[in-house]
């Protein structure tokens, strides 16, 4: 079946919808989801969405933009920093507009917490930024951008999954999906096409991420030819659940919470003596590294606690000389913290059996956030060289892109800011471009690479299991290409990649139908993590450097006269990943040392 | 641990009607029933079908029936159920295949009640203030993450599907007590009909259900008050 609409946009998380929000006022536009919209990812964000509201005390912009330069490790192009911090304030209360049930301040304002590497520019101490609801901050981001879709009559294609992207000459003339329910595939003949199809964290063991983050969209840029940009940089959150990877929001350390080691040592005191657990996620995950390496994990074994027990927080809230908005110290009861935590403390309680308020959360670095992507301006148009050469129709948002604002290392809360500024930007964008353009004829048979693919997971001679493939990527990922990194590690986890590879070619899907087959589906989600592990780990081998979420035992210092630069990673035609490097946009702050 | 997995199936291409199967899994107690499915799938039979997303009940992709209680799959483990564990899909909506139910008819019941905050006043330029404790009089309301599990658990649905059901009231008592919201009255009428409200006949299985711990039946009592009454407060 074809179906021609101006605009689609494929994936229905925060910057989907945001996108979907906009591009439908000047576009006859369409989402396809996966997923059912409410379903996405986005829902999982926990801590906040940050703007320089100074909601409860002095905050700017400015504050705001060197901040996340800084917390980039410098990788961050500044202009497009500088425009998102701006853009910040006024997009918060868009979404306030919308109906977002912020928590909020005594007077009625929208509250605010504070959150790693947010600072007072002048004191270098933790300002509150983070505008929060209780710890549901992407579930209400979520919710509240569906709602507004519902009223304005946004067009939605729910279990609909994109496999194929298509181009004539380098522009965009649609994409190719396939129904769940029925097996059937349809062809979206489109003017524009925005990509907001989310991260793929699952490349490795212990994830924060959701089943579904598989890489989908930047496999499909890549098997397009397009480069995808800083794809070495992967951010793991310090405070995953042990062993399960579930995400402790760092909003529990803003509360107050800290690190503690087998000694009971709060260790963030030796790494960032200034900020201590509010330092940014890739410095407390290498601390957290090193701690378990040394023997300091709990009882040895290779995880730490959190720790927000009222007592705990209070004690060492006064050791810090933390003090309220109104100047009187700070300090919290059991009940405050469950007001502002209580689904962190519902995990707990239903996946350990421990109660936050009473033991200290056994928790480990877990792989959380691509900070690389499909390259973007600021005002979401896919690039396609280091040239900045536009690919005409085509536009990214959210995380699957890289503006690039997060650089090395993305501060928390910058994630679901980067959803609603970005996606507003594309979805305008590519109503634009709708109304300027008209529609690029259609590939003569449009669906036959996807035929093809999915035949092929059907008919495959089926002498390997995908789940084996699957563990076995996650294994090699999580051990060599984490939190810490060498060459050796990286050059072996390559050569594993390409043999896994081979191996997928004889993946057959257990399921034959045709209706709602997710067999076929995940065996082709495999292939999407398969190929972006690979860029992801060739990329890292090449950067002899260590910057922000890349750390290279080989290598440990950053180099700016050698790499201060942007990777753009795409797959040779012989097999293999070529890369090559563009500048990063540098406005008015000067690379410096970055401490904390 | 072995686990004695029973799973309701039906393949639409090749089933006349549903029939159970069982599968021997090996489980830690610490293991989501999700997980089980998982093996399944992975190792047993890659037929297998279900829904999942985030795995970590908040995505709501999971809602099924365990053991004959509408529970997510990922938040529910083994040693809370025992050696021998049922799945079945949640009642009252059509099964497309195995575990997979038909959920076109939940979202347009979410959709008639207007579930959205209305308010076409000029914005200020910055937030419309709203007091912790007005912001505190709908908060149950909005950790609703429509995984269905309340209305396909309703007696009253499963005896007529056009009932809206706990889920939409729920999201329509949302916006009605949000001090922002200005369409209370016009939420109130549409629920205020043959297939809204006055169906639930106050018998908790939504409540029991609910997976965010949501005080379902007293949200949908505090709707009916407001029809009856006329005053939202």
């Amino acid at each position: 079946m074809v179906h021609e609409v101006e605009v689609v946009i494929v994936g229905a998380g925060g910057a989907g919808l945001m996108a979907a929000l906009h591009a439908s006022r000047g576009a006859r536009t369409a989402v396809l989801s996966k997923l059912y919209p409410v379903r996405s990812h986005t829902g999982t964000a926990q801590g906040g969405v940050c703007a320089a509201l100074g909601s409860e005390e002095e905050d700017n912009p400015d504050w705001h933009a060197f901040d996340t330069v800084k917390g980039s490790d410098y990788l961050g192009d500044q202009d497009a920093i500088e425009f998102m911090c701006h853009e910040a304030v006024a997009a918060v209360y868009e979404l306030e507009h919308m109906g977002l049930p912020f928590n909020r301040t005594e007077s009625g304002k929208i509250a605010q917490r504070p959150f790693g590497g947010h600072t007072n520019n002048q004191t270098g101490r933790p300002v509150r930024r983070a505008a929060y609801a209780a710890d549901r901050t992407g579930h209400m981001i979520l919710q509240t951008l569906y709602q507004q879709c519902i009223r304005n009559q946004v067009t939605f294609f729910d279990e609909f999954q994109v496999l194929d992207l298509l181009l004539q000459n380098g522009a965009v003339c649609g994409v190719v999906a396939v129904e769940l329910s029925s097996g059937e595939v349809h062809t979206f003949h489109a003017k524009a096409v925005i990509f907001a199809t989310g991260g793929y964290g699952r490349v490795w063991e212990i994830t924060s991420n959701a089943y579904s983050y598989t890489g989908d969209g930047m496999a499909v840029a890549l098997r397009a030819g397009l480069p995808l940009e800083d794809m070495e940089f992967f951010q793991f959150h310090p405070t995953g659940i042990y062993k399960m990877g579930i995400l402790i929001t760092e909003g529990v350390r803003g509360e107050g919470g800290i690190l503690v080691n087998d000694a009971g040592e709060r260790f963030m005191e030796r790494y960032a003596p200034r900020v201590k657990d509010l330092a940014s996620r890739d410095v407390i995950s290498r601390a957290m590294y090193l701690e378990m390496r040394d023997g300091r994990g709990i009882g040895g074994k290779r995880f730490l606690h959190l720790d927000v027990r009222p007592e705990t927080v209070n004690r060492y809230a006064a050791v810090d000389g933390r003090t309220r908005p109104d100047g009187t110290a700070y300090r919290v009861t059991g009940p405050e913290l469950l007001a502002k935590l209580p689904d962190i403390i519902d995990f707990c309680r239903t996946y350990l059996g421990v109660d936050p308020m009473t033991e200290p959360m056994p928790v480990q670095p877990t792989a959380h956030y691509a900070m690389g992507g499909i390259p973007t301006t600021k005002l979401g148009q896919v690039i396609a060289d280091a040239r900045n050469t536009l690919v005409p129709g085509l536009f990214a948002a959210g995380e699957c892109a890289c503006v690039s604002v997060h650089g090395a290392n993305r501060l928390g809360t910058n994630s679901l800011l980067d959803l609603i500024v970005f996606g507003k930007m594309a979805g305008k964008q590519a109503a634009e471009f709708a109304q300027r353009e008209s529609f690029l004829p259609l590939p003569r048979q449009p669906q036959a690479v996807t035929h093809e693919r999915l035949a092929r997971l059907r008919q495959a001679d089926g002498r390997e299991r995908a789940a084996d493939l699957r563990r076995a990527m996650q294994e090699l990922m999580f051990e060599h290409v984490g939190v810490f990194r060498t060459g050796d590690g990286m050059q072996q986890a390559l050569a594993s990649l390409a043999e896994l590879r081979q191996r997928y070619q004889h993946v057959r899907a257990g399921d034959a139908g045709q209706v709602f087959n997710t067999d076929v589906l995940e065996a082709w989600e495999l292939g999407c993590l398969l190929e972006c592990a690979e860029v992801t780990t060739a990329a890292a081998l090449n950067r002899t450097e260590s910057r922000g979420a890349h750390a290279r035992e080989d290598f440990p210092r950053r180099d700016d006269p050698n790499w201060l630069r942007h990777s753009l990673a795409r797959q040779a035609p012989g097999g293999g990943v070529e890369l090559e490097y563009k500048p990063v946009v540098i406005t008015k702050y000067q690379p410096k040392e970055r401490t904390y | 641990m072995q686990v004695t997995l029973r799973v309701r199936r039906f393949d639409p291409e090749k089933d006349k009607r549903p029939h159970m199967q069982s599968f021997t899994v090996e489980a830690e107690p610490t293991d989501q029933v999700l997980d089980l499915l998982n093996r399944v799938k992975d190792y047993q039979d890659g037929s297998l079908t279900y829904r999942r997303s985030c795995g970590h009940g908040i995505c709501g992709s999971d809602a099924m029936r365990i053991n004959g209680r509408n529970r997510l799959a990922c938040k529910v483990l083994v040693r809370d159920l025992g050696a021998t564990i049922t799945v079945e899909p949640l009642m009252g909506l059509a099964v497309i295949k195995d575990l997979v139910v038909d959920l076109r008819p939940f979202f347009e019941h979410y959709k008639s009640v207007m579930p959205f905050l209305v308010n076409d006043e000029p914005a200020p330029a910055r937030e419309r203030l709203q007091t912790p404790a007005q912001r505190l009089r709908y908060d149950d309301t909005t950790k609703c993450i429509l995984c269905a599990a309340c209305t396909t658990g309703c007696p009253s649905f499963w005896a007529n599907g056009e009932y809206v059901g706990p889920a939409a009231i729920v999201q329509a008592h949302r916006f009605t007590f949000d001090s922002r919201d200005r369409a209370g009255a016009e939420r109130l009428q549409i629920l205020n009909d043959r297939m809204g409200v006055w169906r639930c006949h106050d018998i908790f299985n939504c409540t029991e259900a609910c997976p965010r711990e949501i005080e379902i039946t007293k949200a949908i009592g505090e709707v009916k008050l407001a029809i009856a009454t006329g005053r939202i407060e």
